[in-house]
């Protein structure tokens, strides 16, 4: 048997730059990596000194894609460092802007970026041709979820009117309303999106891994939680330094992450497999139309695994809509807050998994210190323990279809390169 | 060009965010097909084409391992655009050039710093020629599509060159200097349509500085506002690392 060696450089359809690097000797793996090329833009070196009200507004700029998570993380880790308490109303209206870019971000994977290998095409241009119907589906999806943030926060990326204790605009109590009636409109869309995924042949790979997330009591949550394992720990959020270790892997300008074992798997699927008892009804019944029954260790299911969160977050928009109705919005006063010395730990789910901000300010409310804990490097790990598995499984097939198979592994994670590469 | 020209996507360091605003265009961008096709666009679809007309490129330059990249897709393209602050302005890495590269290196890679690569933050017309820039941070999704048809029509485009008051007035936004905060309208370049006070937060000046900024109107404003000048530079240094505002300010405020 000979050698095979595969390279792919700068993977399409996927956030960043990274490469597949394989290589098959005697047809035994004899390595499988993602290399991640991405140029670091030293985020946490930049954040010093910057003072608390400009932190959440650099912060944001980590990912084009999901500046609400950053924006989230950023404005909690602030928030707790300052000694500052947000209101009811704020914690629903950033629950909403989270759940707008799950909804937007996983339809950007769901549709675009994984759909056409399922469907054996190059990309969504050959989807127009032959599902045009689902093309403007994907893009009623998209262009709603950016209304969420639109009306809460002004834009999509980079939200502008969330900052440090709350929001500096509210939206109209119409604007909701009428918010809420476009979400409802979804339903039958998301439905046909199931119903298109249902019949979609996913690869059959097994890899049990540990999978983390963040929980709390009362909901599926996106904003907030306590760290938990699937191997049985769970620590506060100011103690993630105990539990997860970064460390540079030289292959990769994004730093790997571990846990308990060698490597962890956050995102969609890890939320469904940890909490999946907590998701809304309709999105267990999409759970079962798809026939998964979580836990699931097959890393292509997390595609899946974001739709049913996309079901999960049209729900809970409806409900949080209500919710906020029903409190009755009012302005609150961000403009002046004091400044303190305190370090803080902001926790979120961003679509990709677990994201980390810790930050330390000094009297004057300076930026002293800085730690971002992005989702696709805590994935980088487990991503190249998945593909020696995979590749060991699929080595004695043909060149090009291994090939597809890696490609279509690094798809399922979402990769979010830029991010990662902070 | 050809008689349907095609169209490329790229991209160096950046957040991808603005690339990202371009689909959120949705169906708009499809009728964009009807006159171009789109032949390579890492991000979105697999379709990979070394032949171009025009280069869109988001991103800056931080690497010298960049460079010959980026002079590539110059030497192929007959249009190149710059997309958005990173590309225009360097974006918010570029606040890094102050910065002690070893230490920023250090500081994520430890001990396996000399395996990884820093460098000066560079917008993209540091390193070729642009033909056209669409600023902001990001970017306003209808002056692409404007800059798009131009770019098809083959016109050049006025970037816009008032400040961004111009814009929040027409959109009668309250003046942020009135309720005694501080905003970078005044000198900032608009066409953003003043996005960030409509949604009552103050401008960030990520579109980079109008061509001949009042300076003295605005520093007198601030000064008449009783602002803390070290609060202000490290505003306006979030975009403007390269305009040398804080020079400006400091040699005239002594």
């Amino acid at each position: 048997m000979s050698s095979l060696e595969i390279k792919v450089d700068h993977v399409t359809r996927v956030e960043g730059h990274g490469n597949i690097v394989a290589l098959l000797r005697e047809g035994k793996v004899d390595r499988a990596i993602l290399q991640v090329v991405e140029a670091n833009r030293f985020f946490e070196s930049i954040l010093l000194g910057q003072t608390f009200d400009q932190v959440a507004h650099i912060a944001s700029r980590i990912c084009g894609i999901c500046a609400v998570s950053h924006s989230c993380a950023s404005l909690q880790a602030t928030e707790t460092a300052l000694g500052i308490e947000v209101s009811r109303q704020t914690t629903l209206l950033r629950r909403l802007l989270m759940n707008g870019e799950q909804l937007s971000s996983h339809a950007l994977h769901v549709y675009f970026l994984a759909a056409p290998d399922f469907l054996n095409l190059d990309s969504v241009l050959g989807l127009l041709k032959v599902d045009p119907e689902a093309v403007d589906r994907a893009f009623r999806v998209k262009s709603t979820a950016y209304a969420i943030a639109k009306v809460i926060a002004g834009r999509h990326t980079h939200p502008i009117a969330c900052v440090p204790g709350g929001f500096t605009a509210i939206p109209s109590p119409e604007a909701l309303e009428d918010l809420k009636q476009r979400l409802a409109d979804l339903w039958d869309d998301l439905w046909k999106s199931v119903d298109l995924y249902k019949e979609l042949e996913i690869p059959d790979f097994q890899r049990e891994t540990e999978y983390v997330c963040l929980r709390q009591s009362e909901c599926y949550t996106f904003y907030g939680g306590r760290i938990v394992s699937s191997d049985g720990d769970s620590i506060d959020a100011d103690d993630y330094t105990q539990a997860i270790s970064e460390y540079v892997a030289t292959h990769s300008t994004a730093k790997h992450a571990r846990w308990h074992r060698d490597s962890y798997m956050v995102g969609a699927l890890a939320r469904v497999n940890n909490n999946g008892q907590q998701l809304r009804s309709e999105a267990r019944q999409a759970l079962a139309a798809l026939g998964l029954t979580p836990p699931c260790c097959n890393p292509f299911i997390n595609t899946s695994a974001q739709l049913v969160e996309m079901v999960h977050c049209l729900a809970d928009s409806i409900a949080t809509i209500d919710e906020i109705l029903g409190l009755g919005l009012r302005a609150e006063d961000v403009s002046e807050l004091p400044a303190r010395a305190g370090r803080g730990v902001g926790v979120v789910e961003a679509p990709r998994g677990l994201l980390i901000h810790d930050y330390t300010y000094d009297e004057q409310g300076r930026c002293v210190g800085a730690n971002c804990v992005i989702p696709t490097g805590q994935n980088l790990a487990n991503l190249d323990a998945d593909m020696r598995a995979h590749l060991a499984e699929i080595a004695d097939r043909p060149e090009q279809e291994i090939r597809k198979a890696l490609e279509m592994l690094v798809r399922a994670y979402d990769p979010c390169i830029s991010c990662s590469a902070h | 060009m050809s008689d349907k020209p095609t169209i490329a996507f790229f991209d160096f360091a950046c957040c991808e965010g603005c690339q990202l605003t371009v689909l959120s265009l949705g169906g708009r961008l499809v009728d964009i097909l009807d006159h171009a096709d789109v032949v390579a666009w890492r991000e979105a679809i697999s379709e990979k084409s070394d032949r171009y007309d025009i280069a869109i490129v988001e991103g800056s330059i931080s690497r010298d391992s960049d460079v010959p990249r980026l002079e590539r897709i110059r030497e192929r393209a007959d249009v190149l655009i710059a997309l958005g602050a990173c590309a225009t302005l360097g974006g918010v890495q570029a606040l890094g050039n102050r910065l002690d590269r070893d230490d920023m290196l250090r500081g994520v890679y430890g001990d396996q710093a000399d395996r990884f690569e820093a460098g000066q933050v560079r917008a993209l017309s540091d390193v070729v020629e642009v033909d056209y820039s669409i600023h902001g941070c990001p970017i306003n999704p209808e002056e692409f599509l404007t800059v798009i048809k131009h770019v098809l029509l083959g016109r050049p485009y006025r970037v816009p060159n008032e400040p961004v008051c111009m814009e929040c007035k027409f959109n009668q936004n309250e003046c942020l200097y009135e309720v005694g905060q501080i905003c970078l309208g005044p000198v900032t370049r608009c066409g953003c349509g003043s996005i960030c006070v409509n949604s009552g937060h103050r401008c960030f000046g990520c579109r980079g500085l109008v061509d001949e900024p009042n300076l003295n109107a605005a520093r007198e404003v601030l000064a008449e506002h009783g602002y803390d000048l070290e609060r202000i530079i490290a505003m306006f240094d979030v975009y403007w690392q390269r305009a040398s505002v804080r020079e400006v300010i400091q040699e005239q405020h002594s």
